[in-house]
C-alpha cells in the first residue's frame, strides 16, 4: 500500500542557511505524527512547506498519491491550527468553524447543521453566538480545531497548538484532541518541542535536529532504543556515567571506583580508555531489586519532590545520576547526605 | 501633600481660550446679521443659497469616491507590504509623506500639465475627466492619512496568521482580505475615511484650478463678497469637521476585540 503522506527528499534553504535537509518520510493514513525537536531545528518549516507556506527549494511532497508540492494552501484541501489559535475575531465561534464551508460554498442549512456537529464533537455545544475574545485560550483552541476539520480535510496539521495554554489544559486538550483524531481517523502531523507530549499521543515521532532526522519510530521505540546521542538526551532524562574500561573482553568497568561488568562496550574500547554509559532515571532502583545485576553505592546529593514521584540525585564520585521512585505516602522522602545503595540491570545500559 | 494644579489649569485655560475665543467670536458674529439683536439669519441664508446645496453636494460625492478610491488602493497596498514585503516600508511610507511635502498647487499644475486636453490621457477635457483627476488629487491628499490609519489598524492583528488560517480553510486572497482584513480593520479604516472627507469638504486649491464647482471654491468665492455668511460657513464647516472627528472616537469603541480572556 502506497504511503498517505509522502515527503521526499525535502530541503529548505534561506539565503545561505539550510534548514531542511533532504528530509525524507512516509506515513500511513490515519497515523498521528509527531515532529519533535528543539527550537530551530526545521519542524515548523516542515509543517508550513506541508501546508504550503513555503516553497520547498528542493524535494517534493505527496499526499494521497498527489504532488502537492506546488499547489497553493487553499488547492490542498488540509486543515490546520496554529500556537496562537488564529481565529478571525470578527466572526463569532459558528462563523469561524464554517469558514471553510462557506468558501467551499455550502448551503447555508447545511452548514449550520456541520457547524453543530462539530461544537458537539470539541464539547462546546451552544457556543456558536460567542466572539473569540469573550473565550478562554482552552476553548479557543478547540475551536480552531473545530475551524480546522470542518471542511473534513484530507490531513490535519498541528502547528505547537498547545505551547499557549497552562500546564492543566494542556494536557486535557491533547488528550481530547488525539481521541478526535482517533475518531476520525484523519491523518495528523503535529509539530511539538516537548516531548512528554510526542511521547503520549503519537503513533509514531520524527526526532530532528538541525534540520535533519534523528530517528523515526514509535513513542515506546524512541523513547527505549534512542538511536543516537541527540535522540537519548533530547527526549527524556537521561544519566550519563564516565567509566574507565578495565578489561575490553569481559566488558569489565570502574566506575568512580567500583568495578562492574557491562553487556556490550565500543569496539575501540581498551583497557584504560575513557567511556560513556548512559541509562534512563526510571531503571535505577534505591537497593537491590530482582533482576537488577549490577549494585553501586553513593550518597543522596538532592532530593527533589514531583508529587507521584521523587528524583534523586545521587553521587556516587565525580558521576552524579538521577533516579526515580514512587512516592510511598506511608514513609517520608530519603533525606541529603544518606548512604544509599542502588541498583541496575545491566542490559538496560546504553552504550552511545 | 496635594499637588498644585494651578499651573496646571492656568496653561491648559489659555490653550482652550486660545482656540475657543475666535470661534466663539466668529460664532458671535454669524448671529449679527440684524442689527440689535442675535439671529440665525445668516445660516438661513446660507442654506438656501442654491449653490451652497450644489457645492457640498459635489463635494460630499466627490468625498464619498475617493473615499471608496482611497480604501481600494491603499488597504491591498498596505496588506501587501506588511506580509509578503516588508521591506519595502520604509519606502512606502515616505511616499506616503509626500503629499505632506508637495503643495497642492504643485500637484494640480502637474496634473493640468499631464492630463490637458490636447495631451494623450485628456482628463481635464470633459467635467467627468475633471472629476476623475479631482477624485485621483483628493485620494493623493488623503494618502498620509488613510495609509497611516490602515497601517495602524493592521499592526493590531496578526495578518500573517490570519491570512493563513483564511488561506488552510480554501480562501483565495480577494477573500481574504475582503472576509477577514477589511472587517478587522474597519474602524481604522473609517478614521482614515473620516479624515479624507473632513479633507474633501474644505480643499480650495485643487478644485479652483481644475475649476470644479466644490465647497472650498464657493466658501472662498462667499468670503470675498459677503459679510456674515461667511462666519456662519465658517461654523458649519468646523461642525462638519468635528463631526467626522467625533465619529471616529465614536467607532474606535466597536473596534474588535482580539485578546482572549484571562480567567
Amino acid at each position: 500500500m502506497a504511503a498517505f503522506l509522502d515527503v521526499q527528499n525535502l530541503t529548505k534553504t534561506f539565503g545561505t542557511t539550510t534548514v531542511v535537509k533532504e528530509v525524507s518520510f512516509a506515513f500511513d493514513k490515519g497515523e498521528f505524527i509527531s515532529l519533535l525537536g528543539p527550537s530551530g531545528c526545521g519542524k515548523t518549516t516542515i509543517l508550513r512547506m506541508i501546508a504550503g507556506f513555503e516553497t520547498p527549494t528542493s524535494g517534493s511532497i505527496l499526499v494521497d498519491g498527489q504532488d502537492i508540492t506546488t499547489l497553493k494552501p487553499n488547492q490542498r484541501q488540509l486543515g490546520m491550527v496554529f500556537q496562537a489559535y488564529a481565529l478571525f475575531p470578527n466572526l463569532n465561534v459558528g462563523d469561524n468553524i464554517g469558514f471553510g464551508l462557506k468558501i467551499a460554498g455550502m448551503p447555508a442549512e447545511e452548514r449550520r447543521a456541520r457547524v453543530d456537529e462539530m461544537l458537539k464533537l470539541i464539547g462546546l455545544p451552544g457556543f456558536e453566538r460567542r466572539y473569540p475574545y469573550e473565550m478562554s485560550g482552552g476553548q479557543q483552541q478547540r475551536v480552531a480545531l473545530a475551524r480546522a476539520i470542518a471542511p473534513r480535510p484530507r490531513m490535519l496539521l498541528l502547528d505547537e497548538p498547545l505551547s499557549a495554554l497552562d500546564a492543566k489544559i494542556r494536557v486535557s486538550l491533547r488528550e481530547e484532541i488525539r481521541a478526535i483524531q482517533l475518531d476520525l481517523g484523519i491523518t495528523t502531523v503535529f509539530v511539538t518541542h516537548d516531548q512528554e507530549e510526542a511521547l503520549s499521543i503519537s503513533d509514531r515521532i520524527v526526532v530532528m535536529n538541525s534540520g535533519s532526522i534523528e530517528q523515526l519510530g514509535a513513542p515506546h521505540e524512541v523513547y527505549n532504543k534512542p538511536a543516537t546521542r541527540f535522540v537519548a538526551t533530547f527526549v527524556g532524562h537521561l544519566n550519563t556515567i564516565e567509566a574507565t574500561v578495565v578489561d575490553a573482553a569481559t566488558g569489565l568497568v570502574d566506575i568512580d571506583g567500583q568495578t562492574v561488568t557491562v553487556p556490550t562496550l565500543p569496539a575501540t574500547a581498551s583497557a584504560g580508555a575513557p567511556v560513556s554509559l548512559t541509562l534512563r532515571p526510571e531503571v535505577l532502583s534505591v537497593g537491590a531489586r530482582e533482576g537488577n545485576d549490577i549494585t553501586l553505592t553513593g550518597t543522596i546529593a538532592d532530593v527533589t519532590f514531583l508529587g507521584s514521584v521523587i528524583r534523586l540525585r545521587i553521587a556516587l564520585g565525580r558521576n552524579t545520576l538521577s533516579l526515580d521512585t514512587f512516592n510511598d505516602q506511608r514513609t517520608a522522602p530519603p533525606s541529603r547526605g544518606e548512604p544509599v545503595t542502588i541498583s541496575l540491570a545491566s542490559k538496560d545500559l546504553l552504550v552511545l | 501633600m496635594k499637588p498644585n494644579k494651578f499651573w496646571s489649569w492656568l496653561v491648559f485655560g489659555l490653550g482652550a481660550a486660545y482656540f475657543i475665543i475666535p470661534l466663539v467670536a466668529t460664532f458671535m458674529f454669524s448671529l449679527s446679521m440684524r442689527r440689535g439683536y442675535y439671529s440665525f439669519d445668516s445660516y438661513a441664508s446660507v442654506f438656501s443659497d442654491p449653490r451652497f446645496q450644489a457645492t457640498f453636494g459635489y463635494s460630499a460625492v466627490i468625498g464619498l469616491f475617493s473615499i471608496v478610491v482611497g480604501i481600494l488602493v491603499v488597504v491591498p497596498a498596505v496588506y501587501f507590504v506588511r506580509l509578503r514585503l516588508p521591506w519595502l516600508r520604509p519606502a512606502v511610507e515616505f511616499i506616503t509623506l509626500m503629499p505632506l511635502i508637495i503643495p497642492a498647487i504643485v500637484l494640480v499644475y502637474g496634473y493640468i500639465r499631464l492630463y490637458n486636453s490636447s495631451s494623450i490621457i485628456p482628463f481635464t477635457g470633459s467635467a467627468l475627466g475633471t472629476d476623475i483627476l479631482l477624485t485621483c488629487a483628493y485620494v493623493t491628499l488623503a494618502l498620509p492619512y488613510m495609509y497611516r490609519a490602515v497601517d495602524t489598524g493592521m499592526r493590531t492583528i496578526d495578518i500573517q496568521t490570519l491570512t493563513e488560517a483564511a488561506q488552510i480553510a480554501g480562501a483565495n486572497t480577494a477573500q481574504i482580505i475582503g472576509r477577514i482584513i477589511l472587517p478587522n480593520i474597519l474602524v481604522a479604516v473609517l478614521s482614515g475615511a473620516f479624515l479624507t472627507f473632513a479633507i474633501v469638504i474644505g480643499e480650495f486649491t485643487i478644485a479652483s484650478l481644475l475649476n470644479r464647482p466644490a465647497f472650498g471654491p464657493y466658501l472662498q468665492n462667499i468670503g470675498a463678497n459677503r459679510a456674515y455668511e461667511p462666519a456662519a460657513l465658517a461654523i458649519i464647516s468646523f461642525i462638519i469637521t468635528w463631526g467626522a472627528m467625533g465619529m471616529i472616537n465614536v467607532l474606535g469603541r466597536f473596534a474588535p476585540r482580539t485578546s482572549a480572556r484571562t480567567d
